[in-house]
């Protein structure tokens, strides 16, 4: 009986990022030759690129699109850069926006479609604001210029609470109730799985070095088309919050999405499809 | 049945959760919930309830204190809660509950605590 495979490809790219070598980890499926749209999508503060397997293997999504999700520098299979030992991570507005184009520009995309969530999803704003030019479109998930924090990041990394469990324990609020049970979970195993101190630097980024209020302003969607999808039951980045970001934005289009949360694409998978196709449908 | 009195089957929710139990067997700790103006004084014993006291007790000490008024545990504990409702930190977030005390057992055991605090939604599945 022939092996049951999923359809995606994971490999290792090598590229500088910042001028610092770096290993990043990435899978793929899709055309590559033609016309497939490359589709860059960005995981979620933690976590890795595992929250886009149901999207690397839907059919209808690659048979247009290449798909490509790679693990941030530090998380899921991409090895920190070498004397990580000696620093404190910490993600600023500029290193992954770096991160971002360096992976575009060292697989050759030509103009791809980036599409990120939470964290992902902010960036994906800083995008907009800075790089249009660069990309075919772009959509954030449970994304917004600015977000009340709810907890203190300290207890992400001490050594008497367990990073891993304390970390899913509290992202686990931001999974919608009619989520499925098995995917509620295998979100959550991501989270037990990330490294020490990795959670808590992303949200560096999240709440000290990524606040884009006023710069919102400035995305002319007529450079790239902007959508912003969030779930109304994500207490992180609400549904207010991103409206509130939306009305800045002439020509911006926005949706709340029913019955979901914080992890649209790894927590619902089935019910995320309903909102995010139609989206592909128009930039494709 | 009020709040409180939803609070009050705790004991019976917890020992028909095995998983939970399971879950819980490292959470040794003294601790208070308020449903509403009624304290409730929890003594949990490697996952268990090994005290569990409904109304004021004086000078009882707990390790850390969870507060919501009725409204907010009414809703969280709906069959199928409404957002900003349905999380213990949707509730904190949007004011409508509260923590204080030594937060160190409340996180090292954060999931044990979030679903044993969301176990009367159980009564509201049942009915």
């Amino acid at each position: 009986m022939a092996p049951t495979l999923d359809p995606m490809v994971g490999r290792y790219l090598r590229l500088e990022i910042d001028g610092v070598d770096h290993r990043i980890y990435f899978e793929e499926a899709g055309p590559k030759e033609g016309g497939g749209i490359p589709l860059v999508c960005l995981h979620t503060a933690g976590a890795d690129n595992r929250q886009y397997r149901h999207l690397l293997a839907d059919p209808e999504i690659t048979s247009r699109f290449r798909v490509l999700a790679f693990d941030m520098p530090w998380h899921g299979k991409s090895t920190p850069p070498d004397g990580w030992e000696k620093t404190e991570y910490r993600l600023t507005t500029a290193s992954y926006t770096a991160a971002i184009r360096a992976f575009c520009r060292a697989m050759e995309l030509d103009k791809p479609v980036v599409m990120g969530c939470s964290i992902g999803g902010r960036i994906v704003l800083n995008l907009a604001i800075a790089h249009a030019a660069e990309f075919r479109a772009l959509i954030a998930l449970e994304a917004a210029d600015f977000q009340q924090p709810w907890y203190d990041t300290a207890w992400l990394h001490r050594p008497d609470v367990h990073g891993g469990e304390v970390c899913a324990a509290l992202v686990s609020g931001l999974i919608a109730p009619q989520s499925p049970p098995v995917n509620r979970h295998e979100t959550l195993w991501m989270y037990m799985q990330g490294g020490p101190g990795v959670f808590k630097g992303d949200l560096y980024f999240y709440r000290v070095d990524g606040d884009l209020r006023e710069k919102v302003k400035s995305i002319d969607t007529k450079v790239c088309p902007l959508y912003l999808l969030t779930g109304e039951y994500d207490f992180s980045c609400t549904a207010e919050d991103t409206l509130r970001t939306a009305v800045q934005i002439p020509g911006v289009e926005v949706q709340i999405m029913k019955h979901v949360g914080h992890f649209p694409m790894s927590e619902h998978p089935a019910k995320f499809r309903e909102y995010i196709l139609p989206v592909l449908q128009k930039i494709s | 049945m009020s709040p409180a009195d939803r609070f009050a089957r705790l004991p019976d929710l917890l020992s028909c959760d095995a998983d939970l139990q399971r879950r819980g067997r490292w959470v040794t700790v003294d601790c208070r919930v308020d449903v509403g103006e009624q304290p409730f004084f929890l003594g949990l014993e490697n996952g268990a309830l090994a005290a569990f006291e409904r109304g004021t007790r004086l000078m009882r000490s707990s390790a850390f204190t969870i507060r919501a008024d009725e409204e907010a545990w009414a809703q969280h504990w709906q069959a199928m809660p409404a957002p900003g409702w349905h999380d213990l930190f949707a509730l904190t977030k949007r004011g409508a509950a509260s923590m204080e005390g030594d937060f160190r057992p409340l996180l090292q055991h954060l999931q044990f605590f979030k679903d044993l605090l969301a176990l009367p939604r159980r009564l509201a599945m049942e009915s």
